[in-house]
């Protein structure tokens, strides 16, 4: 899960980061209000989306006076940000944050990540602050500095302190620094962080080491243990239909194409879309109804995928294991007779309780046409998207 | 022979008499796994499918002799059930359970390490169908009349494409020595590379296919590792072709985030090392088929 800049700032000021002064504001009143309670003879005025790059989508202003918080705040709030990490529908921006604007020495680059391959967590550093750490990577990878957490101990003080130093630091910045990096560490491990990155991290001209920007994305297996975490969940984020499954549980991912799927297990899924691609055709989602699916999962998900109006035709493909074809069977009856679906219906079941699946669909009456194997169904809905395959 | 499991591997459940434990126990007794107890702490001394109960998984193990479990433990609990195998010198566990955190598996794979190799516990999962020696024993969910016993290695991410596999494969009259699945999460327990290791090692295994997914290293670790160290023909795939940058799709894993995340570049590294690749997830069955010579 994805949170907001000025969310991440929150909990990292919690465990002891020190983070540049800001408030979020809803209005342009509210900017303005921010802006005098927070003093000072500028601020910035930045767009809060769950995407980065803003910066060079005219996402983040810079204002001297009220009059220009209030304009900017108006310009950005209800308008959909468009940066090269949002994909070109953009982002809606429903919240700005406020930030009195100081002057700072230098800029740097702190991040945490969980690392699949070291299954460890990392961190990363480096001097090119204010850059994207894949562009450092690429014209100046030995600017990357990176340490490797032993999870039976934690971060170490010398770890930090070899990366402060490392970083150019006095003595007394690498001091506030290597308290920076201790307590954002503690912010990601006891928060089930999946990445923090702070970029800028900047030298104030007084020697303190702060946040700038904060960006922070969260473990979802592990937000049953995180409430504070899990209240930062933000649906205007997510595509409305990706939000709709997500309060029925269901893992739904919209994609461009015309063909509505409906699979259990990811990977059966993933392979589902690849499978109709082959066939020539293109699938309109991603959706893992996940195990032991009940007739009512079923029809949420046929709701949801109909709700689709690019969607010309269905594809369910269930291999059940700890499903049972008899329940799908179930649902997408149940569906057919309560929703109003006008697209053809590809069914294909295999695997647990298959025989008593087919039955019930045979003997339903309901209109749809059935499929074999993984290939034969994805040809099927092809071609009945293309106009070319009618229900029998 | 086989790997991980066969008929006589003595197995525990841990999570017995919960609903899915007891139904997937029943599951796994009638398809022939031993299966000598549950472990259910608080339910010790009781009976359940005609089974003893446990409160601890080192009771059982003293008791029934157990070498493997699996666990139906809920998320926030799984880490510490996995561990506690761990501690009472069981071989293998095998985890089903979805949703662990990240960060309780980093833990989980440094407490395995604990251990010296020769009794250190080898994890299966999570997030995963589990085991299946065909016509020998199974120690997971999947529907075991699906598999036919033979003589090729399963090794893949994904349960059902797993599934898929075995039932194009016994459409072709090719049988299975033992299918594992590795699970959808970051973090697995064991890759690729440990099984296929295992598998060069069977004397009844000829051949294995392994199905990967978009994200992670793990694909491109075990290729490597199959050029340099595997005498037998390795059958590889890679879910997720279709599948947009930057979205977890369903797993936990299954995120293209960083370079050589991707379907066809997994595939390219495939290739490139010798593996045969499925062209496409119907011709699992027919490229293992070609492979073999059947």
């Amino acid at each position: 899960m994805d949170v907001h800049e000025y969310q991440a700032k929150e909990l990292l000021g919690s465990f002891g980061v020190p983070v540049a002064k800001g408030a979020v504001a809803f209005s342009p009143d509210q900017a303005v209000y921010a802006a005098t309670e927070l003093g000072g003879w500028s601020w910035a005025v930045k767009a809060q989306i769950h995407a980065g790059a803003r910066g060079k989508a005219g996402g983040i202003k810079i204002c001297k006076t009220y009059h220009e918080v209030r304009e900017a705040a108006q310009e950005l709030l209800g308008k959909r940000l468009v940066t090269h990490q949002t994909g070109p529908e953009g982002k809606p921006v429903q919240r700005v944050y406020i930030e009195a604007a100081e002057p700072f020495e230098r800029e740097l680059y702190l991040g945490f990540v969980l690392d699949r391959k070291a299954e460890r967590i990392r961190v990363i550093a480096s001097q090119e602050g204010g850059m994207e750490i894949e562009e450092i990577a690429k014209t100046n990878p030995e600017a990357i500095l990176q340490v490797i957490v032993e999870p039976a101990v934690g971060l170490q003080s010398f770890q930090a302190r070899e990366l402060a130093f490392q970083l150019g630091l006095s003595i007394k910045q690498a001091q506030s620094c290597v308290s920076t990096i201790m307590n954002a560490y503690r912010a990601f491990r006891d928060s089930d962080a999946q990445m923090l990155e702070i970029n800028p991290l900047v030298v104030s001209k007084d020697d303190r080491v702060l946040a700038l920007d904060a960006k922070m994305s969260f473990d979802d297996n592990a937000l049953f243990r995180r409430h504070n975490v899990a209240d930062m969940y933000d649906p205007s984020q997510q595509d409305p239909r990706e939000a709709q499954a997500a309060e029925h549980n269901l893992n739904y991912i919209g994609l461009d194409g015309n063909i509505g799927c409906i699979v259990n297990g990811a990977g059966l899924a993933m392979a589902t879309m690849d499978m109709i691609k082959h066939a020539g055709g293109s699938p309109a989602n991603f959706l893992d109804v996940g195990g032991g699916a009940s007739p009512d999962r079923i029809e949420t998900a046929m709701k949801l995928v109909v709700s689709d109006s690019n969607v010309k035709a269905i594809l369910v493909n269930i291999f059940a294991g700890i499903n049972r074809c008899d329940w799908v069977a179930k649902g997408v009856v149940q569906a057919c007779k309560n929703l109003d679906i006008k697209v053809p219906l590809v069914v294909r079941l295999a695997g647990t309780n298959v025989e008593e699946g087919r039955k019930i669909l045979e003997e339903s009456g309901v209109k749809l046409i059935t499929a074999e194997t993984l290939a034969d169904a994805a040809e099927k809905a092809v071609q009945a998207s293309q106009g070319k395959l009618q229900a029998a | 022979m086989s790997i991980l499991i066969d008929e006589k591997t003595p197995v525990i459940v841990q999570g017995m008499t919960g609903d899915k434990g007891t139904f997937h126990a029943k599951e796994m007794i009638e398809y022939g796994t031993n299966v000598v107890g549950g472990v259910t702490p608080g339910k010790g001394g009781g009976r359940h499918l005609d089974r003893p109960l446990f409160n601890t998984v080192k009771e059982a193990v003293k008791e029934t002799g157990a070498e493997a479990s699996i666990t139906f433990v809920a998320p926030a609990f799984c880490a510490d059930a996995i561990m506690e195998c761990a501690d009472a010198g069981i071989h293998l566990v095998c985890s089903i359970t979805d949703g662990i955190p990240a960060q309780d598996m980093m833990r989980v794979k440094r407490y395995l390490m604990r251990y010296p190799r020769d009794r250190r516990t080898m994890m299966v999962g999570p997030n995963c169908a589990g085991i299946i020696s065909p016509g020998k024993a199974m120690l997971g969910i999947m529907p075991g009349h699906i598999y036919l016993q033979g003589k090729v290695g399963v090794i893949s991410r994904s349960g059902t494409l797993g599934y898929e596999a075995a039932a194009q494969m016994k459409e072709h009259g090719i049988g299975i020595s033992t299918s594992v699945g590795i699970g959808g999460d970051p973090i697995n327990g064991s890759s690729f590379l440990d099984h296929l290791a295992l598998f060069e090692q069977d004397p009844e295994t000829e051949a294995v296919l392994m199905i990967g997914e978009i994200g992670g290293p793990q694909e491109a670790e075990a290729s490597g590792w199959i050029k340099d160290n595997m005498s037998k023909p390795v059958v590889g795939f890679v879910a997720g072709l279709t599948a947009p940058k930057g979205r977890r799709m369903g797993h936990a894993g299954a995120i293209i985030s960083a370079a050589g995340d991707s379907a066809a570049e997994k595939a390219e590294i495939m290739k490139a090392n010798g593996l045969t690749v499925a062209p496409n997830p119907s011709e699992f069955g027919s490229t293992v088929a070609k492979v073999l010579g059947v």
